[in-house]
């Protein structure tokens, strides 16, 4: 029965009379207790399911914790009026739609060149090194950190392109940063798509394009889409990169062109949280802001889970 | 039929001209940091930038020592891996092993939730919940400090680290799995035996993307980890890591200015930094890709 682990050996070297304590632990073996060994195996297993909890609790906290408190701040007026006596009172209604504009911005630069990438990468490509050197490029693009970016949207599309603190280079920056999301989920997209549907289309003399076109990409279009809600989630949510390049603490109007300022939801909730002038008096408003926020991002994210779970279901 | 194979080639040399999009823009981001963070060495030696202990920015005349903000990023990320590594690798063994197809359908979803909360959110959080909780438990002056930053981090970084390892885990060969438990191995000795070090090459690169997403994060230690240019003396000791540097001074620094291009040069090392990551991640990953049990 025991032929691996510590207790192994002992019988392995010694095997004419066994000792009694072996002997009854292999017996609890064949009983199926197991023994020792079944009580370091239980042991380990309850710490990963505790692991497993802690991280459910983490959510369910964060979550519980800004809704009770937020909730009491979402009224009707606080989402669709404007900010008011120096940020004290008044709603958020500029911030949402700011966050919106950037968000649907970056994912119509991002989702035609991630696709393009993605079919490349899972169509065309032949040669592997190039393969191999463009997916470093989209790993690392992948591990930049989002302040980096910004900092690179201040220094290439704010100043070098000339376009000025605006709603354009925040989109082109949140374009850049959620390319590789965009990127990795299509050609998810693409590899679920079965390699029959492309020979059946290649034997009836379509050519490569062809088949791509009106085969492949019908196919993997809903899981694309599903790749990019997540993108959109994430441009969404993101702060550091938006600071220097689009997102203003206030603007009297509201965004009337992609070279206007916009407000935006995540940086009226750092802002409201640490640098305005009365951090407690609006604490009401941030918790409502955070909890429009929170609830936004993982709205799109249960969306495209759920999607996801329906296409495999369907294929 | 030559006109159709030529536009066949256009369309192709136009797919690989967007495939590169991605090593353009990430050219370009190096190509611009430098260009904003260099001249900061033309009157302030590298060595001196890198090394020295006082970032005083807007002082006359201004230090621009990022040692602090270094040694507060580096400690953050480390303190933030103590906790997320066990998390993250325990959540993913109970993922791929242990849970039942049924509750693996609810937890995975919630992993990829938490992954998903805005880093101003978590940031946020711990400002005004876990800091305030903190001061409280131990009697602390503040509770915007590197241990709060450090578990917010966590759990940014534990669903990088959880999936990565899950599908490292998951890949597994079942042979291996099968025969080690036909040997009589209990599933425990299997998968500390068998399947850990069967994937660790997959997990270690989990663990370093986890680690890179982490040092890299910028609102959470920007709204948590209490902002002093200080090499910390304890855990509960306020920092200022790099991210939260140029996050917070960059607003105020004159275009151009000194400041302006040590912010700049703070994100080249920054960059640096995760980059370094990123390719070792990948090396580990690729090079010790497995392919079947005949590998191992």
């Amino acid at each position: 029965m025991s032929t691996t682990g510590e207790t192994a050996m002992s019988t392995t070297i010694a095997p004419a009379p066994a000792p009694a304590a072996a002997r009854t632990k292999a017996r609890a073996d064949h009983r199926g207790g197991l023994g020792r060994r079944g009580l370091v195996e239980k042991t380990w297993f309850t710490l990963f399911r505790g692991a497993a909890v802690v991280n459910g609790l983490a959510l369910l906290v964060i979550c519980a914790f800004l809704a009770y408190n937020g909730l009491p701040a979402i009224t009707w007026e606080f989402l669709t009026e404007v900010p008011r006596n120096s940020m004290t009172e008044g709603g958020i209604w500029p911030c949402i739609v700011g966050t919106a504009i950037l968000a649907c911005g970056a994912m119509i630069v991002a989702f035609p060149l991630g696709v393009a990438s993605a079919i490349y990468l899972n169509e065309y490509a032949t040669n592997p090194r190039l393969v191999r050197v463009i997916r470093l490029g989209i790993n690392n693009l992948a591990g930049v950190p989002s302040v980096v970016f910004g900092l690179f949207g201040l220094a290439f599309f704010v100043t070098f392109m000339g376009l000025g603190v605006s709603t354009l280079a925040g989109v082109l920056t949140l374009g850049a940063l959620v390319l590789p999301i965009i990127i990795r989920t299509a050609e998810e997209a693409l590899r679920s798509v079965p390699d029959t549907y492309r020979e059946a289309s290649l034997g009836l003399g379509a050519t490569k394009w062809q088949t791509i076109s009106r085969v492949v990409l019908p196919a993997a279009l809903p899981g694309m889409l599903t790749g990019s809600i997540l993108g959109l989630s994430r441009a969404a949510g993101e702060t550091a990169a938006i600071m220097f390049t689009a997102a203003v603490f206030f603007t009297p109007t509201m965004p009337s062109s992609i070279f206007s300022k916009v407000m935006a939801l995540p940086y009226h909730i750092y802002v409201l949280a640490t640098a305005g002038t009365e951090i407690e008096v609006t604490r009401p408003l941030q918790y409502g802001t955070a909890l429009v926020l929170i609830a936004l991002v993982l709205g799109m994210n249960l969306v495209a889970i759920w999607l996801r779970a329906r296409l495999q279901k369907k294929l | 039929m030559m006109d159709r194979k030529l536009k066949e080639k256009c369309i192709r040399s136009a797919f690989l001209f967007t495939a590169s999009t991605s090593i353009l823009v990430l050219a370009l981001i190096m190509v611009f940091l430098f260009m904003e963070g260099m001249p900061i060495f033309q009157d302030y030696p590298p060595l001196k930038f890198l090394f020295g202990h006082e970032w005083y920015p807007t002082a006359d005349p201004p230090d621009f020592g990022i040692f602090p903000l270094l040694v507060g990023s580096m400690l953050v990320t480390a303190a933030s891996s103590a906790i997320a590594i066990p998390l993250g690798v325990m959540t993913a063994i109970y993922l791929a092993e242990i849970a039942r197809p049924r509750v693996r359908g609810y937890v995975k979803p919630v992993v990829e939730l938490l992954a998903a909360l805005p880093s101003v959110v978590i940031g946020f959080f711990g400002m005004v919940l876990f800091a305030p909780f903190l001061q409280d438990v131990f009697d602390i002056p503040t509770g915007l400090n590197m241990f709060n930053a450090a578990v917010m981090l966590a759990f940014m970084s534990v669903p990088t680290i959880c999936s990565i390892s899950e599908d490292a885990i998951f890949s597994v060969p079942k042979e291996l799995k099968e025969a080690s438990l036909a040997l009589g191995a209990t599933h425990w000795e299997t998968i500390r035996k068998v399947i850990l070090p069967a994937s660790l090459s997959g997990i270690s690169t989990a663990v370093i993307l986890g680690m890179s997403r982490a040092i890299g994060e910028t609102m959470v230690v920007l709204m948590v980890a209490g902002g002093a240019a200080m090499v910390p003396s304890s855990l509960f000791s306020p920092v200022r890591p790099m991210p939260a540097s140029i996050a917070a001074e960059m607003a105020e620094a004159p275009f151009r200015g000194d400041h302006y291009y040590a912010l700049f040069a703070t994100g080249i090392v920054l960059f640096l930094f995760t980059m370094i990551f990123n390719i070792v991640a990948d090396t580990i990953a690729n090079k010790h890709k497995q392919v079947g049990a005949a590998t191992l």
